[in-house]
This record gives structure tokens, sequence and C-alpha cells, in this order.
């Protein structure tokens, strides 16, 4: 049997991981985005109380590597009681970190918007959230779409860097397989063919979003 | 943490920084190296340096060091964990730096050029005289931006056994059985490494608005 036959036999495996790995990036990406949008709210309005305390997140999260992050949700937080299972551990890590970036992008957005937006909206009787679903989010999600993309691939890339803490995703395939049957080089090539299917299918994805923008009138943003 | 713990962190820290050191020096230099093969244009080594750029950012840091690492025994190579970790981090720091690069390339005005060569100048001294100092200024804020992402990316050497500042908290939690200490020791580390980089990368962008205008 040729190395590729063996692959192709052992299909499951790499179907496993990849499942597993889409499936890790699909949650934490949405989810991300959602903290990364809620911290961008709270910062919101004239006078927020959780400026001091989201800014240290934020900038904490930007100056930590993803890998200890993850290593402190599931080797350092047994140690005062909290204890999650590498998966549990691996996605809430994936959430709160790149969440923290998400949200930096969107404020970094936020802050080049026109004053008068606001105002407007306030004098046309907007509450606080429904001018925020409804005129600077929607906004701030077509302006950023580049960056975001960006975001997500690292988000993509980060999610290898749980084969380290055990969980069971593509590369974590291919580094078993590798060893089952001493064949590196086709395993490996496998998944980072996976990997680049997938970023390719990200950069398609924000292109179509950027179609979406330019029919709505964001085609310089 | 006894003292020990300490010095086992210290030499983690040390390693982080000198393979990532190796790392961002040679990778800043191939990256101008393959910007320049990509804006020549020649024919096959362009679509070859392409397919590189765009596989090379698509492919997780973790992936690429166990590939290489596992793959060269198979080719004949002996090399060690080390140099295995510096060759993937050089390949994947070298493709962003390349795009660094490359968009300063293009962003530059022909017409420094044609007075370059109207005055004589041969395109090697126009290139080493005129153009790189200033494509230099104008791209050391995002090379900057890389090489903290590229310190943030190390720790993806430890998935090959090489004793990084990550990988030390393993050792240190193995003989006290208390992991949360030394993760924060070294998270603090890392961070003291990226703020000296940021700090580093406002003193160049301010350098940089004064000397390009």
């Amino acid at each position: 049997m040729s190395n590729w036959e063996i692959l192709w036999s052992s299909r499951d495996v790499f179907l496993q991981g990849f499942y597993n790995t889409l499936q890790l990036f699909g949650i934490s990406a949405v989810l991300a985005f959602l903290l990364g949008s809620v911290m961008v709210f709270l910062l919101e309005g004239s006078r927020p109380r959780l400026k001091i305390p989201l800014r240290i997140f934020i900038d904490g999260m930007r100056m930590l590597p993803f890998l200890i992050l993850a290593y402190l949700l599931y080797y350092g937080l047994p140690s005062v009681g909290i204890r999650m299972s590498a998966w549990y551990a691996g996605l809430t890590a994936l959430v709160l970190y790149h969440g923290a970036y998400f949200a930096e992008i969107l404020r970094g957005c936020r802050t080049t918007f026109p004053l008068g937006q606001v105002e407007a909206a306030t004098a046309q009787g907007f509450s606080l959230p429904t001018m925020f679903l409804r005129i600077i989010w929607p906004q701030l999600i077509l302006k950023t779409r580049g960056l975001m993309g960006n975001q997500l691939i690292i988000l993509l890339k980060d999610t290898a860097f749980l084969v380290i803490i055990t969980v069971r995703e593509l590369t974590a395939a291919a580094n078993s397989l590798s060893s089952t049957y001493f064949i590196p080089m086709e395993a490996f090539i496998v998944v980072i063919g996976f990997y680049w299917l997938i970023s390719i299918g990200l950069e398609q994805f924000i292109k179509l979003i950027g179609r979406y923008g330019a029919k709505r009138g964001f085609e310089n943003a | 943490m006894d003292s020990s713990a300490w010095g086992l962190l210290a030499y983690g820290a040390w390693t982080t920084a000198w393979i990532s050191g190796i790392s961002i020096a040679i990778g800043v230099l191939l990256g101008l190296i393959v910007a320049l093969l990509r804006v020549a244009r020649i024919p096959v080594v362009h679509q070859v340096l392409g397919t590189y750029i765009s596989l090379a950012r698509a492919t997780p840091l973790v992936t690429l060091v166990l590939f290489i690492f596992l793959t060269a025994p198979t080719m004949g190579l002996d090399i060690n964990r080390n140099v295995a970790g510096i060759i993937a981090l050089t390949l994947n720091t070298t493709a962003f730096n390349a795009e660094i690069w490359r968009s300063a390339f293009n962003n530059f005005s022909p017409e420094q050029r044609e007075a370059a060569l109207a005055i004589g100048m041969t395109p090697w001294v126009y290139f080493r005289r005129i153009m790189l100092p200033q494509i230099t200024i104008t791209s050391l804020p995002g090379l900057v931006n890389e090489m903290s992402f590229l310190i943030k990316g190390s720790p993806a050497v430890a998935v090959i056994g090489v004793v990084d500042l990550a990988r030390v908290t393993n050792r240190i939690s193995a003989v006290t059985y208390e992991p949360l200490p030394p993760i924060l020791a070294a998270a603090a580390m890392y961070m003291v490494m990226i703020s000296l980089l940021v700090w580093l990368q406002r003193l160049a962008e301010r350098k940089a608005s004064r000397l390009a205008v």
C-alpha cells in the first residue's frame, strides 16, 4: 500500500479532525464577534463606567500569546477549583482572546464615525441600545470586514494551538496519523490543504460581504 | 515558586527571545528578497512565490512546526528542535514581511526612479541609496507589528519539545504541583516583551512620520 492509500483508508480520522476544527472555529468566531460587539456597546455613551476595566482586558489580551491563555484556562484554573474539559477550555480561550481583538477592531472603527450620526439618532428618539443595533453596528460590520477577515484567519490558525492542550482537532489528527504510520509528509500536506481551503473560503465570504456592502453604498469603506 | 523555578523561567524567556530574534532577523531580510523577486515579475518565480505566500499565511504555526520537524528526518535531514522551530517561524514571518515590503514598493513614487536614472545612477545605486532607506521607514511600523505577532506565535515551538517560556511552565508545575504561579509569571514576561516591542513601534512611527514627509 502506498502512503497515500494508507491516508485514504484512514480518512475518517482527518474528517473527524476537520469537523472538530470547523466546529471550534465556527462557534468561537460567532461568540467572539458577539463578545467584541458587546464590549464596544458597553464603551458607548457619554460616561461609560466600564471603560477602564475593558481597556485593561483588551490590551492585556493583545499582549498575551494565545497558548498562554489556553494554558491558564486548562492547567491553571483547576488549582482554583474551576475544571473544564480540554475542548471547553480551548473554546473559552478562543472566545475571550479573539473577542478582545474584535472589540479593538470595532472600537478603532467606531472612533472614526462622525458625531452627528449619534446626535441625529438621539434627536429622533432612538434609545441607546436601538441606536447601536440599528445604526452603529451594521456600519461597523460593513466597514471593518477586511480587518475582520484577517482576524478570522488568525482565529482559524490559533485553533491549531489547542493540539498542545490535547484537543482532537485537525493538526492532532495529522500528528497521530504520522506517528502511527510514519508518513509525516503526506499527512501534513493533507492537513495544510484543509487549512488552505478554509482560508480561501473565508476570503470569498469576505468578498461576498463586500459586494453586499457596495450595493448599500459602502464601496469606499 | 523558589529560585530554581525563576531560573527556569529566565531560561525559557531567553530561549523564546533568541529563537524569535533569529527568526525575525532572517525573516525581515528574506521578506525583502521575496518582495523584490515578486516585484520583478519573473514568470515562473512569481507564481511560485505567490503560492508560497498564500500557503504560508494560511498554515497555522503549530502545524508548520510539526510538519518540518517530522518531515525533515524522512528526507534524510538531521535537524534539531531549535533549528526546526527557527525554520518554521522564519517561513511564516517571511511571507507576512514580504507582503509588507511589497506594498511599500508598490506605493513608492516612480518619479524618483526616473530622476535618479536621469542623473546617471545605476539601478543598484538607486535602490540602495534612494529607495531602500525610504521604504524601510514606511515599512517599519508594519514590520514591528509582525514581530510582535511572531513572538505571540512563538509558543508553537513548544509542541516539538523546545523548552521556551510557554513550555517551561509545565516543567515547573511538574515539580511544584502548582501550575498557576508559573503560568502567570510567564504571561507577565510575555507582556513585558510585547510591550517593549509596542513601545519600539511607537518610537518607529514617530520617527517615520518625522522623516517620511
